[in-house]
């Protein structure tokens, strides 16, 4: 199906932002494993099912604490611990979740890996799950078979991305924006770094980041706090306490505009244009955050939107988020158009950012984004799923219990003049790195 | 399992969704002449309430109290199926311009109503549907349905809005797909995969097509289907049925119906013999698709036959590749080590007959062709042999557990019923399916792999990747004679 608008949009309110109102927010308890995981819970009896993730700090943040040009093993890392745990090899490890109904997942980002599983309440269906779950995460094998063979798709994985424009797009922007930092590494590793990772490094890498202490696990379901507890106890209790990951590097900002232009036979130009924004917990956050909504985090009624799309049709596509990391994330803005317009669609988003930068968001635009964020609220917390994920963030990013219940009154308190200066202290219009990728005219 | 299945996942989005032509639904629509005749509104089993207005139009409501929140959709029996040759792509095009204003509202307003109410709103097009939708704090929702109805029959196509709109609209395509090379040779699969059905026609649109479209086009589509008789609302979530109804009867009730012309059936006549076609476009991985042609829920509806192998056919789609325990991933993936990714996929939900479809892409150091020959291996396995015990137990487990999942997702059970209902079945099947499944036997699924996966009805295409290098890239353009849009 196609749908109208773009897809980006709704994944980036949850990367993005949480909020919270006047409407209950759900009752989030919290509390440690005896080895020392952060365990958050929501009891949602509705539903005859239970929703359990488990994240951890060893993304891809974590790659260089194993080795110089190691990128790829925090996602190796990852994707082998069901490959193989317990005695069990992938294939009866997946049969052993699906035989009971239960759906796994697992991945990593740049800040989070994780674990996930949805099962049915009933315990002759749940038991097993995590019984699975548990040896999964207790005890991988790390197989040298598994390991080749994921490894070889983990290649072709890297090599489909360069058929890719936006992929190839964004992981020039990382790496440009973040220099040495470990944030620039792409978490799927590149040719060269996967030709050098050796199964010891997963090995290494799951001993010193797969431990309580670098754990949060997150459950929402039909429970009772002791069966939560039971349940959460359980699960972690073969594995170390160990050691919380220690903090990563401070981010250094460009000091100067940057622009790269990557010529490649597509349809569009893709650009990607943007700087260091900001990392979870910054004082700036609800303004900032507000910010961006009027700019271009609200898709239609957006200022991006409205300039580019609806007035002159230059694009399907374009948008603006932050990305609030452990370090600081970025700030991008997104644009894919055809590659004869470019020019004009990128004046157009520079005078755009300038212009929002010098004199800030109109009055009205304020508004209506409040209401926006303030109405929508009861919207993002609407099913078991996302309750799920906003606990992992709460707890992955150490924000405070009630985060949900104070947002929407927190992103309320700004006002104009608040966001005027948070834009003009935090955005840089002469400090932006362009990457664009696309066909140059000729 | 590390890798996003980047193919797999892109057939499992949605590109199975749809069939063909052959409209009104005489065996499912007993119950709902019942109904009009005495404006009653029944309840399901599964708690779906269902009335239909003076005007034909029709309404679902599934209420789920959990959240203050809900979800309205208006489906329209109008998708790319319907459409002819030299117009593909206008019901898209229309949706678009369904956010542009009416007698009543500027170009935009609807969106930013709704969005100053904390809402959000969207809208998608099928091969046999095309829906409106938001997702409101139900305090709201009566917003959405008051605008909802007035875009119904009051929209204002504007010429400067569309000349902009329809460039945004290449985009898009180029966006999804010209520079996809998966997405690209999908759409060529799909060109040579049906002979006469429009299924073969991409639901954005040839980008010729686009070129010479324009808002006569959209006026004459608009006018043909866009009618209350010809609608669905659905509503899911924090509401009071006896409110919806309420609600609907006073704006949509008063909406005049047109008279609705089916469109012509166009079903696909029979394939004689294997269809094969290469594609090759600047990339890295080569990609291969094949589809087979196989009945849809409708399709036996409408002939009046048995419809136990399409729950049979929904099965063998499990047992091949319903998780990582499937068939496909462990001997191709895991034992084999030939594929780095390969899916199976069949959505019974169309007008139309469509395909069963097989896709991957090779490990290095494999080709294409041993790909395919190893999925032809496994279709012959099934063949052969019927599925274990333990096989089915889990497909049945699975679907058994995702009856329940579904329900944390309004929105996803107000889609469930709003295709079923424009696509022709009814919405009532929903609540057959569970035990539907249940109901399968191995050898039904040994049956359906022999009956249906035939060489003959088999259509293969290949992406051939061609140099991402622009040099290179430019100079096998000039030596094809390929030839671009402006």
């Amino acid at each position: 199906m196609v749908t109208k608008k773009s897809l980006i949009a709704f994944g980036l309110l949850l990367i993005n932002g949480l909020s919270t109102s006047v409407f209950a927010s759900p009752d989030i308890q919290h509390w440690q494993t005896r080895n020392g995981a952060e365990v958050y819970f929501v009891p949602s009896n509705d539903i005859p099912m239970v929703d359990v993730r488990v994240v951890f700090d060893a993304g891809s943040a974590r790659d260089v604490e194993v080795g110089k040009n190691l990128a790829g093993t925090a996602l190796m890392t990852n994707g082998l611990l069901a490959e193989g745990a317990a005695g069990d090899d992938a294939q009866v490890l997946a049969e052993k979740f699906e035989a009971v109904g239960a759906s796994f997942g697992n991945g990593s980002l740049k800040d989070m890996a994780w674990l996930s599983v949805r099962s049915l309440r009933d315990d002759k269906y749940l038991q097993p799950a995590l019984i699975n779950l548990k040896n999964i995460l207790s005890f991988p094998e790390f197989n040298k078979t598994a390991f080749k063979r994921e490894l070889e798709r983990l290649k072709i994985s890297v090599k489909a991305g360069k058929q890719s424009p936006s992929s190839i797009a964004s992981l020039r922007f990382y790496a440009e924006l973040y220099g040495d930092h470990p944030y620039s590494q792409p978490s799927q590793g590149t040719e060269e770094s996967l030709k050098k990772l050796k199964l010891k490094h997963l090995k290494t890498f799951y001993k010193q980041f797969y431990v309580a202490k670098n754990a949060v696990v997150s459950i929402v379901g039909q429970l009772t706090t002791e069966e939560a507890k039971k349940m959460a106890e359980d699960l972690l209790a073969n594995l170390p306490s160990g050691q919380h990951a220690k903090k990563l590097p401070e981010v250094k900002a460009l000091s100067e505009s940057k622009t790269i232009h990557i010529d490649f036979p597509s349809k569009q130009s893709n650009v990607l244009m943007g700087q260091v924004g900001m990392a979870r917990g910054d004082a700036d956050y609800y303004a900032l955050y507000l910010a961006n909504h009027a700019f271009g985090g609200s898709g239609f009624g957006s200022r991006l939107m409205h300039e580019v799309r609806e007035k002159r049709g230059l694009a399907y596509s374009t948008y603006s988020y932050f990305s609030p990391m452990h370090a600081s994330g970025p700030f991008i803005i997104g644009l894919k158009t055809r590659n004869d317009q470019l020019d004009e669609a990128m004046g157009i988003i520079s005078a755009e950012l300038n212009k929002y930068v010098e004199q800030g968001p109109e009055v009205g635009e304020l508004g209506d984004s409040l209401k926006n964020i303030t109405g929508g609220f009861p919207l993002r917390i609407d099913s078991n799923k996302k309750i799920v994920e906003y606990l992992s963030v709460i707890g992955f990013y150490d924000l405070p219990l009630d985060y949900l219940d104070t947002f929407v009154d927190s992103v309320n308190q700004q006002d104009k003049k608040k966001v005027d200066d948070a834009l003009k202290r935090r955005l840089h219009p002469d400090k932006m790195l362009t990457v664009i990728v696309g066909a140059k005219s000729e | 399992m590390i890798l996003k299945k980047y193919s797999a996942l892109f057939v499992l989005t949605g590109l199975l969704a749809g069939v063909s032509a052959c409209q009104t639904n005489p065996s499912v629509n007993n119950a709902d002449q019942a109904l009009q005749g005495k404006q009653e509104s029944r309840v399901s089993d599964s708690g779906v309430h269902s009335f239909m207005l003076k005007n034909g139009m029709k309404v679902l409501v599934k209420p789920d109290h959990r959240s203050p929140v809900a979800v309205s959709q208006v489906w329209y029996k109008v998708g790319a199926s319907y459409e002819y040759d030299g117009v593909t792509g206008v019901s898209h095009a229309l949706e678009h311009m369904m956010f542009k204003g009416t007698e009543n509202l500027e170009p935009g307003e609807f969106s930013k109503i709704i969005a100053a109410n904390g809402g959000s709103e969207n809208a998608f097009t099928g091969k046999d549907y095309t829906a409106y939708f938001q997702r409101i704090s139900s305090d709201r929702l009566e917003l959405c349905l008051k605008h909802e109805a007035d875009r119904m029959r009051h929209l204002q196509l504007n010429e400067d809005e569309f000349k902009k709109e329809i460039e945004v609209i290449k985009e898009e395509r180029r966006s999804r797909t010209e520079d996809k090379p998966t997405s690209l040779t999908y759409e060529r699969f799909n060109a040579a995969a049906f002979i006469n059905s429009s299924y073969q026609q991409p639901i954005i649109g040839w980008m010729e097509d686009l070129h010479s479209m324009d808002l006569d086009d959209l006026s004459q589509w608009y006018k043909t289907w866009y009618a209350p008789n010809n609608a669905t609302l659905v509503v899911a979530g924090d509401v009071d049925p006896q409110q919806i109804k309420k609600w609907a009867e006073k704006y949509f009730g008063v909406l005049q119906p047109s008279k609705i012309i089916p469109p012509k059936p166009r079903r696909e006549v029979e394939q004689m013999g294997e269809r094969r076609i290469t594609v090759k476009l600047p990339a890295k991985v080569p990609y291969l698709l094949m589809g087979y042609k196989v009945p849809v829920l409708k399709s036996l509806m409408d002939k009046g036959e048995s419809v136990n192998d399409v729950y049979a056919l929904e099965v063998l789609a499990g047992v091949l590749d319903g998780g990582d325990s499937s068939r496909l991933s462990r001997r191709l993936v895991r034992e084999a080590e030939i594929a780095t990714s390969a899916g199976a996929g069949y959505d019974p939900y169309a007008r139309q007959q469509t395909l069963f479809l097989f896709d991957g892409s090779p490990r290095d150091g494999h080709s294409v062709k041993e790909l395919e020959a190893a999925i032809k291996k496994q279709i012959v396995a099934i063949q052969n042999k019927p599925p274990s015990r333990q096989e089915l137990d889990r497909v049945k487990a699975q679907v058994m557990a995702s009856s329940v999942y579904e329900k944390d997702s309004v929105f996803y059970q107000a889609m469930q019923l709003g295709t079923l209902e424009t696509v022709g079945v009814g919405w009532q099947k929903k609540d057959d399916y569970l035990k539907k499944i249940q109901q399968v036997t191995a050898e039904q699924v040994q049956a359906v792999a022999k009956k249906y996966l035939l060489d003959d009805s088999l259509t293969v295409a290949v992406l051939v990747p061609q140099p991402t290098d622009t040099t290179k890239q430019r100079s096998v353009r000039r030596a094809t004679g390929g030839r671009r849009g402006h």
